[in-house]
């Protein structure tokens, strides 16, 4: 018993490995268990059809939720973290807007007059979101030097958003209704259209930022502190305040773009963390972050095919429905994280 | 007395502080010439909104003058790159009125921030950290609070957590802002003692920004005091109140520094002799100055006699009346003025 209690962070490890498995079986196509094992461990099914659907579909998609919830709850403790804020979430900067707005633009672009010839081919939608998020990177970036506290940064990228907001609500108003569903549904969010190529690419921007991310664990404990005591204790104020923002908008930029904008992630995901996982510590904090993202992630997943063989519901529809109590619970419990 | 260099913890030269806001200039004060001195305990005095956060904060580098230099001298070795936060770091520990307000952080972790500077790469403690936290903590005295959470203190208590904090940083000089601001009188004074005890037996250099006049007189070894006219004037706290430099930036009303007391009008006919002694001559004359009686000699209206047996104390006013209580004794007399 004593042991179970010293170690209660293997619960993470262990609850990530059963979610991943019982996404793996679910599917519109019933797989047996046994089968779904031994095509994992290499072996080639008597059904071809079973081996591509657990490589190419299901496999894939597992390893989307696993990197889109890990990096997104990384970014969002991240901010949380930076900003001093609890309410703070991967898309405070304004990244997701940016991608919205870009997106939107490729895919309802009918309307003003002239069409993109490329807006046919599948890197079109993830060029365009990633084109978003650098802009607005790159924007919040240069702004960060000039300005000495954090809060002004919130409000810069919730203008950012607010503006991109009133852009792609003008170009939905003049658009016709089946130009509109591709952007609807690319907002929705989508963690099954990945392919291999795609997943690497994925896989190397979300293993730098978090890299970056674990790099910068020491200065985000200073930062808990506030920006004058952080300074006091030795942080590079300006470079460390960068190698966050980089880190957490590579994070939340590469998931926007293979995925569209996943809410509810980022922000509740930490919050979870740190109900069982009681420290301030990011050394602890990020791995533990890390795991509980892609469970959640994954969880989420699994709850979104659970209606039936043939139906699946968008997976914010899911994360919001688990996001939302969570944010009230902070609320409820606001007296304790804001004083 | 030694004048040597190696002395000197602060030097500041033609220093001029305050805020540019775009083009504007707000110079909150003007050349100033200031040493800080290891082994005693400065206090910096001054009226509310002077800027006496804006120098603190200045003189720890957390904030960019806007003339003038602000040189470190140390012991033994002169500082290579004095630029570099971490140097200033390992030289410069502060304590602010910044608010602290992290959840899941316990007095323990809340003090071993003061050893970042000194860490690697990681969040790691080597021995030699651990033992440095636990010197600190001991030596203000909050042993049993190690493991209490930050959000649990009372605001004393946070204090000096803030304060072991700025010990395990282990630095010649120690700059504090307002730290007995909001508490009650028993615990400024272990504060204010406290601080005096490490200048004295860690030869350290400490700095206290205070509006606080009474405590600053009693236990500063060195007075900084901020006038209107930008500049700050420096003495030992006897030598200011006696030449007047207090009386002319406080602008006292009714307040005698110089006896420590508040200014009463004598507005009553009759006059008072006491015989008496001690504590108890002084606490009566109090009372009655304080009830509008002027004092004079053998031929005043009243005598008052004071007789004390080991704890009783009777007063005797004209040979025929008796008292247990100073009360009793003014109602008596306040009777007589007014028939």
């Amino acid at each position: 018993m004593e042991w179970i209690t010293k170690n209660r962070w293997i619960v993470l490890p262990c609850t990530l490995f059963l979610l991943f498995i019982a996404n793996l079986s679910l599917g519109s196509v019933r797989i047996p268990w046994m089968e779904i094992i031994s095509i994992l461990t290499g072996k080639v099914s008597d059904n071809p059809v079973w081996n591509d659907i657990v490589w190419d579909f299901r496999m894939t998609k597992a390893l989307t939720c696993v990197l889109a919830g890990s990096a997104l709850s990384v970014a969002g403790l991240q901010m949380q973290t930076l900003f001093r804020n609890a309410l703070a979430g991967p898309d405070v900067l304004g990244l997701s807007s940016g991608a919205s707005l870009m997106v939107s633009i490729l895919l309802m672009s009918q309307v003003s007059g002239f069409t993109t010839p490329f807006a046919a081919s599948p890197w079109a939608v993830v060029s365009a979101a990633s084109i978003g998020s650098a802009a607005v990177f790159l924007v919040i970036a240069a702004i960060s030097h000039r300005l000495h506290d954090n809060a002004s940064l919130l409000i810069v990228g919730l203008m950012i958003g607010a503006a991109t907001a009133s852009v792609v609500s003008v170009l939905q108003f003049a658009s016709k209704a089946e130009e509109q569903q591709p952007y609807l549904f690319w907002t929705f969010g989508n963690l099954g259209g990945l392919n291999w190529l795609e997943i690497k690419v994925l896989a190397i921007i979300v293993l730098i930022g978090t890299l970056i991310g674990i790099f910068s664990s020491r200065s985000l404990n200073a930062w808990l502190l506030g920006n004058n005591y952080a300074h006091s204790i030795g942080v590079n104020i300006p470079r460390s305040r960068f190698l966050i923002i980089l880190s957490a908008s590579m994070l939340t930029g590469g998931v926007t773009a293979f995925c569209g904008p996943i809410a509810f992630v980022g922000l509740a995901v930490p919050h979870l963390v740190k109900m069982i996982i009681k420290t301030h510590n990011h050394s602890v904090l990020i791995p533990a972050v890390l795991a509980g993202g892609s469970g959640f992630m994954l969880l989420c997943d699994i709850l979104a095919q659970l209606p039936g063989n043939n139906y699946v519901i968008p997976i914010n529809a899911i994360t919001a429905i688990i996001g939302a109590p969570v944010v009230i619970w902070i609320i409820l419990q606001g007296k304790r994280v804001s004083n | 007395m030694t004048t040597t260099q190696d002395i000197l913890a602060i030097q500041t030269r033609d220093l001029s502080i305050g805020y540019q806001d775009n083009r504007v200039i707000n110079r909150l004060f003007e050349n100033l010439n200031l040493t800080l001195s290891p082994g005693a305990l400065t206090c910096f005095m001054g009226p509310n909104g002077i800027g006496k956060s804006t120098l603190i904060r200045t003189l720890a580098g957390l904030q960019k003058p806007i003339a003038g230099t602000v040189e470190y001298i140390f012991k033994g070795s002169p500082p290579e790159n004095s630029n570099s936060s971490i140097s200033l770091a390992k030289n410069v520990s502060v304590v602010l009125t910044d608010r602290i307000s992290t959840v899941n952080m316990n007095v323990y972790e809340l003090v071993s921030f003061g050893r970042y500077p000194y860490l690697g790469w990681g969040t790691r403690l080597s021995e030699e950290d651990k033992q440095i936290i636990q010197r600190s903590i001991d030596y203000v005295q909050i042993h049993h609070l190690r493991h209490s959470r930050i959000f649990e203190l009372s605001d004393g208590q946070l204090q000096m957590a803030m304060i072991a904090r700025a010990l395990a940083q282990d630095t010649p000089i120690v700059l504090l802002d307002e730290p007995t601001a909001h508490l009650d009188l028993n615990n400024r004074l272990e504060i204010m003692n406290l601080l005096r005890k490490l200048a004295r037996t860690m030869n350290k250099a400490i700095l206290v920004a205070t509006h606080e006049l009474d405590l600053a007189l009693q236990t500063a070894d060195i007075i900084w005091l901020a006038g209107f006219d930008r500049t700050i004037v420096t003495g030992i706290p006897e030598d200011l109140v006696l030449n007047g430099t207090f009386d002319n930036i406080f602008q006292f009303k009714g307040f005698d520094l110089k006896t420590g007391k508040i200014h009463h009008e004598a507005h009553r006919k009759q006059t008072i002799h006491i015989e008496g002694s001690g504590h108890n001559y002084l606490w009566t004359r109090n009372a009655l100055e304080r009830c509008g009686f002027s004092f004079g000699g053998e031929t005043a209206t009243h005598t008052i006699i004071i007789d004390s047996e080991g704890a009783t104390v009777q007063w005797r006013v004209d040979n025929s009346h008796r008292f247990n209580s100073i009360q009793a004794l003014i109602d008596h007399l306040l009777h007589q003025s007014g028939n």
